[in-house]
């Protein structure tokens, strides 16, 4: 028990990059191995999950961490897709035919991370100067609006119109199934994600982040320059999400401009806010959740024997009610629920006199 | 923040729980092989999937078909299968959103290991999914929409549509027009898709523009509304209003522009014209104020089907035969003929793609063609053609029932292809209602 206690405190005094980077690479190994086990369709849907978790991992520290809110991470998905889509359809990446070598996909993904950050910017810059509903409305505008760009009559021959642009599949190497690699790809990118989100949430920047969200005066009077630190949260976020849409597009093998409704960006967001605001590993539960949730509702309502009318209705009615028994039972998400937890089961250990010092 | 690693480590735990958990469950689901190496064959079922609205915006009306083609595949399986092989039909509700379409099809393909997407409905619902199906090599057969984008054989070699393209639609319609109301202006209303483009276009391929006065569009959304849009075609002075709507905007077309004493000439596409389907809508809307179709009298509209009402007909005969064994409480509409017209063309390409049918040789039977069934007019399928049917007879609203009107007409979808008449009578159905040829 106490080599275990010294174990914990030697892991502690480890720098917190070294920490961060031995859990990713033993995290991206176990769940490689998973992935391994896995069969097809579940291998598709890890890699769903796996983007979720881009997309919800980034909207979670924009709204968890900086206090902004963002009803439209949807739209920089829009953006990250698109940008895979029009770089294979007009560049050189798409020239490589057969796609043998699968290395364009690490410059298209960072392209796509870089034009959605660009976008983000771009939304930050107003963002930063409005607050609560505001942001709320000028973000569910991007939301609506953004995914329907393709289908303005004058951009249709340049975006594809409604079917939208169809994305090359990138070719496994060796005898790698095609559905694994799918997957592996969006686990390696999630875990590269996390790792450097976490780094940046424990830095000087996270603390930033947060002191501009319990108090801009106090931020300010300190020094910070909050605009700024907000810009930054939401460059941020839409990179996450741009890296999202771009392994979206890579797995859907199409970019479309109905691909990317509200109901996505409000799930994210419903995800983030399950999951617990503010923390990666709640992105990562909060993903897992909108991804399997509306399909085990599915499977549920079909056991049940009533007229088709009902259950065809039935998953969504599922799927809303869990969402609301959730926010009910565990307001601070499933994250906060465990950290209370945890908090309970030590102190009774120290009132019990267990705890070591 | 300390722990924060540790904590992502037991999140990532959770997933490989969450995952597996279900993966477990999927494992037998595969289905052995037996005399056919083909996905979803074996000796005695071939296992096909769409994706259907059977919730949403859509629903109403459309969520009949899916249910259609499965009492036609019973009769089927009960009459011994085609080849000896039942056919096992997996559709998934995608509630007409394209992001819920791209997963149910995954689920098809990957887990279900279909043989072949059959009949997936919707426009922009299955323009998202027709990359992914061709780049597995899945047949995508039948398409369960008129948009032109299905007919692309050198990038979609997998994909084939069925009934009469929107274009070709619109063109005869656009003749019907020039015919009948020369002269008079006319005012399209149409969904903002390649639906809807595609039905303008052929349209405007008879119209001439001086007489097209305005084009309004919807955003197909759950709770129709069009007012602004009315407002303009009845300001735009047009006595004639061609809609390419779903049946839900036919009815808030008809009820709004009725609230505001707009009466013009409907000319309306097939897929929105379905008197029984619209007649519900725009009862239930208006409260019982508009009840038994009111509105839809001498409305102009265009079929590839028999009528439903056509009780002398030999097809109606069989499906009518069909829905009383399997559906009962479904009412016999032109969506339930529309799926169990479909189905009987999917058993048609099963039998053609031979006893030990693969992949391949179901899209091989297709493109060879031939097939004669259900429909007034000829398919187009050919190696370079992946289209549907290829023209479709003009009919008038009375009471609930669509009068076809003059003989069957074939186009192709080019602004110049001719108009031609098809005198050709309709075959007869097969006695067991199960395809011969």
């Amino acid at each position: 028990m106490s080599g275990l206690a010294a174990m914990g405190r030697r892991w502690l005094r480890l720098p917190t990059l070294v920490r961060h980077l031995v859990v990713a690479l033993v995290g991206l190994g176990v769940l490689l191995a998973i992935s391994e086990a896995l069969s097809e369709y579940r291998n598709t849907q890890l890699a769903e999950i796996a983007y979720t978790v881009c997309a919800v991992a980034g909207l979670t520290l924009l709204t968890g961490l900086s206090g902004q809110i963002s009803l439209g991470n949807g739209a920089f998905m829009f953006v990250g897709a698109y940008t895979v889509a029009l770089l294979l359809k007009h560049h050189p990446f798409g020239g490589i035919t057969g796609y043998q070598s699968n290395w364009w996909l690490v410059p298209v993904l960072i392209l796509a991370v870089l034009v959605a950050a660009a976008v983000g910017g771009l939304v930050g810059v107003a963002a930063a100067r409005l607050r609560g509903p505001y942001l709320a409305g000028i973000t569910l505008a991007l939301a609506i609006g953004l995914p329907s760009l393709p289908k303005y009559q004058h951009l249709q021959s340049q975006l594809g119109g409604h079917a939208g642009i169809p994305i090359s599949a990138p070719a496994p190497p060796g005898s790698i199934d095609y559905f694994r690699w799918q997957a592996w790809i969006c686990l390696i990118a999630m875990v590269i994600t996390l790792f450097l989100l976490a780094n940046l949430a424990s830095s000087r920047v996270g603390r930033a982040f947060k002191a501009v969200r319990d108090d801009e005066i106090s931020a300010s009077l300190a020094g910070l320059p909050v605009a700024r630190i907000q810009i930054l949260a939401f460059v941020v976020s839409a990179a996450a999400a741009g890296l999202a849409g771009g392994l979206f597009g890579l797995i859907s093998l199409d970019a479309g401009p109905d691909s990317f409704p509200l109901s996505l960006s409000l799930g994210l967001l419903a995800a983030a806010v399950f999951g617990g605001l503010g923390s990666l590993p709640g992105a990562v539960y909060g993903a897992i959740l909108i991804t399997l949730l509306p399909q085990w509702a599915t499977d549920l309502s079909h056991q049940v024997s009533l007229s088709s009318k009902i259950v065809n209705n039935l998953p969504l009615l599922v799927y809303g009610a869990a969402l609301m028994l959730a926010m009910l039972a565990v307001p601070f998400g499933l994250q906060g629920l465990l950290r209370r937890g945890w908090h309970q089961v030590r102190d009774w250990r120290r009132r019990d006199g267990l705890a070591p010092g | 923040m300390t722990k924060a690693p540790l904590r992502l480590l037991a999140s990532g735990a959770v997933v490989a729980l969450a995952v597996s958990a279900c993966g477990s469950s999927s494992s037998g689901g595969g289905g052995g092989s037996g005399g056919s190496s083909a996905p979803g064959v074996t000796a005695t079922t071939v296992t096909i999937g769409s994706h259907q609205p059977l919730t949403g915006v859509a629903a109403p009306g459309y969520s009949e078909i899916a249910p259609a083609s499965n009492a036609y595949f019973k009769w089927v399986n009960a009459h011994g299968g085609i080849n000896g092989r039942k056919i096992v039909y997996k559709y998934l509700d995608d509630g007409y959103d394209p992001s819920k379409t791209v997963t149910d099809v995954h689920q098809l393909v990957e887990q279900d290991k279909v043989f072949a997407i059959f009949n997936g409905l919707g426009t922009p619902t299955h323009e998202q999914v027709v990359p992914f199906l061709n780049a597995q090599k899945v047949p995508d057969l039948f398409v369960a929409s008129g948009c032109l984008c299905w007919n692309k054989p050198s990038t979609a070699p997998e994909t084939f549509g069925w009934q009469t393209d929107y274009t070709r639609e619109g063109k005869l319609l656009g003749q019907y027009i020039e015919q009948h109301f020369k002269g008079q202006k006319v005012a399209i209303f149409a969904q903002n898709d390649d639906f809807g483009t595609d039905g303008t276009n052929g349209v405007k391929d008879e119209v001439p523009a001086s007489d097209i006065a305005t084009v309004q569009t919807y955003q197909p959304l759950p709770t129709p509304n069009v007012a602004t849009q009315v407002a303009k075609l009845q300001s735009s002075g047009a006595k004639i209003v061609v809609a390419f709507t779903v049946p839900g905007y036919t009815a808030a077309l008809q009820l709004t522009a009725a609230a505001l004493k707009f009466q013009p000439q409907y000319v309306i596409s097939n897929v929105g014209s379905d008197p029984i389907t619209v007649s519900n809508f725009e009862t239930a809307a208006s409260k019982g104020k508009v009840s038994n179709g009111a509105l839809l009298q001498g409305v102009v509209t265009d079929g590839y089907l028999s009528s439903p009402a056509d009780k002398s007909n030999s097809w109606i005969k069989l499906f009518q035969q069909i829905r009383k064994k399997y559906i009962p409480k479904l009412p016999f509409d032109g969506n339930v003929e529309y799926g169990m017209a479909a189905a009987y063309t999917f058993a048609q390409a099963l039998k053609a793609a031979g006893a030990n049918p693969t992949r391949q040789s179901i899209v091989a039977a297709v493109e060879k063609g031939g097939f004669s069934g259900p429909g007034l007019v000829p398919f187009a399928f050919s190696s370079s053609d992946h289209s549907g049917f290829t023209g479709a007879q003009i009919g008038i609203i009375h009471g609930l029932t669509i009068h076809l009107v003059g003989t069957p007409l074939i186009t192709d979808d080019t602004a110049n292809g001719a108009i031609t008449p098809y005198p050709t009578a309709q075959p007869q159905a097969p006695a067991s209602g199960i395809p011969s040829d």
